[in-house]
């Protein structure tokens, strides 16, 4: 019988099966974050157990609310800094290198098909676009994976999604993954993980794919995962290029990690999305989504591009194409945060920010901060915000505040227009 | 093992999600005492009004999908420090229901009939919940009306609750 990614990824990486349904694996990278790490970190020290599985294998950022804004976020920061130089973890990103994480941690190669990622952060999902098995954890499995480098998960079930068509000018991985969650609901994927493939993904450059598997926790899934291919292969090169003689020899190793023919799905789902249009949230549910034509219109007070679903280059790219030569509505203010330094550093090279800055946005340093209504852009009570985030929860950007999910270009758009509005308008 | 029981708290919806539990604002404490006062603040439910409903309660019995969202385990912590050790739902996001066990506490399956039931009986009155691990089953009741449902704790979830949760668990074994 065939495997799933997921299956040979547990085979490989087995340590215990503690019940007939559980597995605990071993973890090849467990990343840390200033907000649900520092518990974790307090929790070891007061068991007199202050240590890591590996150094090497722990990477670490301040990301959520950077440069810190108050006392308590400043303790974060120290406890995390402080732990990093302590345990020998070099791979720390601190002020001034940071970036969000799920953007930061594949940009430095530290993400490899075939492998198993934990983070105290449910948009772990985010690397299964790599072929990975990643997944989101609480801080006693991170505090586990931490001193002992395991971690355990019930047997992976796999939805398998085949996305077929071909996607229409100004319709992204965004939308796509909104229509997917539209259609399956927040709990339809639940102890489930989400498998990516079909035309439309083999097409998708690998930022799209970390777009459509970042909000596979929206529908409850515990990774998203797209198989490797050579897509995956150009973007790690520069990190593999001593491991292996060609790109042909990455792409057959690699492989490996590929579902069989014959592997064995909970459901297979298959959405041809040549018809699909521009989507966007409503209401307090990921899963509450319509076509942006529908929502058109709608008024906003703020918008805000970045995060760790559509903060990376290309998403920038989108957003410049928009804007070029025109300007926000007075009525909106636009925060704009790049999800790294790098992206950061190739939007100033390409004469990006010129755009934004032309168009009346407002730059920010990389941090994940207005996404969860934490810092740099949140909210006041009655306000509406048209983001690039994943989560629409009520509360989310701020109390009392409502966030409408889109794509850079809707949201692009809708920061000329002031009200929701399709990128088409702009771009023809 | 941490001990379980006391008065219930209906959640009358489903997809109930860790912001509504606990906001991302409070994250910044570095004690899971900070967040008592802050459990459930955010939730979207009719007729509930955070500071009266959640004062002394052991038991919260809910729709589907509890805790999905953010893998917070400020989520359990802010139930915790208000003495509730045991979610009754039709079903759990997965995080959070780890969170539960990892922290020696219980996130309950029941159906969807079961807890329907619960919902026709109970709901609205002053309801109390008694636990039994061996065999495991709740025991809810209010004025002479009781309804007693056996609940699956079974292999790696019970070895969690018994050891107090997984660090003490891990660190033994592996």
């Amino acid at each position: 019988m065939g495997k799933t990614t997921a299956e040979k990824i547990f085979e490989a990486h087995l340590v215990d099966k503690p019940d007939g349904e559980t597995s605990v694996l071993s973890i090849d990278t467990v990343f840390c974050h200033e907000i649900t790490t520092p518990i974790a970190i307090n929790d070891l020290v007061a068991r007199g157990k202050d240590r890591v599985f590996d150094p090497s294998r722990i990477k670490a950022v301040i990301d959520h609310v950077t440069p810190a804004k108050d006392t308590l976020t400043a303790q974060q920061g120290k406890i995390v800094r402080d732990w990093a130089r302590r345990q020998g973890i070099r791979d720390f990103f601190d002020v001034g290198r940071n970036g969000v994480c799920h953007a930061l941690f594949p940009e430095q190669g530290f993400v490899r098909p075939g492998a198993t990622i934990i983070m105290g952060d449910s948009h772990t999902c985010t690397h299964g676009a790599f072929g990975a098995f990643a997944a989101g954890v609480g801080t006693t499995d991170l505090e586990v994976g931490i001193l002992k480098g395991v971690c355990a998960f019930k047997a992976p079930r796999t939805i398998r999604f085949n996305i077929t068509g071909t996607l229409r000018p100004g319709v992204y991985a965004k939308d796509v993954i909104l229509f997917v969650i539209g259609q399956i609901g927040v709990n339809g994927a639940t102890n489930c993980v989400m498998e990516f493939a079909g035309p439309v993904i083999d097409a998708m450059s690998m930022e799209s794919r970390m777009t459509l598997c970042n909000m596979a926790i929206e529908a409850g899934g515990t990774s998203g995962i797209c198989a490797p291919d050579m897509t995956t292969v150009e973007y790690l090169w520069p990190f593999i290029k001593d491991e292996f003689a060609s790109r042909e020899a990455a792409l057959a190793e690699y492989s490996r990690w590929k579902a069989d023919e014959d592997a064995v799905y909970e459901r297979v789902i298959e959405y041809d999305v040549s018809s699909l249009e521009p989507m966007a949230t409503f209401g307090y549910k990921p899963d509450q989504v319509k076509p942006v034509r529908e929502l058109a219109g709608t008024k906003v007070d703020q918008v805000y591009i970045g995060s760790c679903t559509n903060g990376r280059i290309e998403d920038l790219r989108i957003v410049a194409e928009v804007m070029r030569g025109k300007k926000i509505a007075d009525s909106v203010r636009v925060v704009l945060s790049p999800a790294t330094p790098t992206v950061y550093k190739m939007a100033l090279a390409e004469g990006l920010v010129d755009v934004f800055m032309e168009a009346g946005v407002c730059l920010t340093n990389p941090t994940c901060g207005a996404c969860l209504g934490m810092s740099n852009g949140v909210l006041a009570p009655g306000e509406v915000a048209a983001s690039t985030t994943n989560r629409n929860f009520n509360g989310r950007m701020g109390k009392g505040g409502t966030v409408h999910l889109m794509s850079p270009a809707t949201a692009a758009a809708t920061a000329l227009a002031g009200v929701i509005a399709n990128s088409s308008l702009y771009t023809g | 093992m941490k001990t379980f029981g006391g008065r219930v708290l209906f959640l009358d919806r489903s997809d109930i999600n860790t912001d509504e539990i606990i906001p991302a604002k409070y994250l910044t404490e570095v004690s899971k005492e900070a967040l008592a006062p802050y459990l459930l603040e955010d939730l979207k439910l009719e007729g509930f009004e955070q500071k009266r409903d959640i004062a002394n309660r052991g038991v919260v019995v809910t729709r589907a999908n509890f805790g999905c969202g953010s893998s917070r385990e400020h989520a359990p912590w802010a139930l915790e420090v208000n003495g509730i050790h045991v979610v009754v739902a039709e079903n759990f996001a997965r995080i959070f229901r780890q969170n539960m066990y990892n922290c020696g506490m219980l996130a309950i399956e029941l159906s969807p009939e079961t807890i329907s039931a619960l919902f026709e009986k109970f709901a609205g009155r002053e309801t109390g919940c008694s636990l039994s691990l061996t065999p495991p089953v709740l025991t809810f009741a209010s004025g002479a009306d009781t309804l007693e449902a056996p609940f699956r704790l079974e292999g790696f979830d019970r070895a969690l609750v018994e050891a107090g949760g997984w660090v003490d668990y891990a660190d033994k074994k592996y």
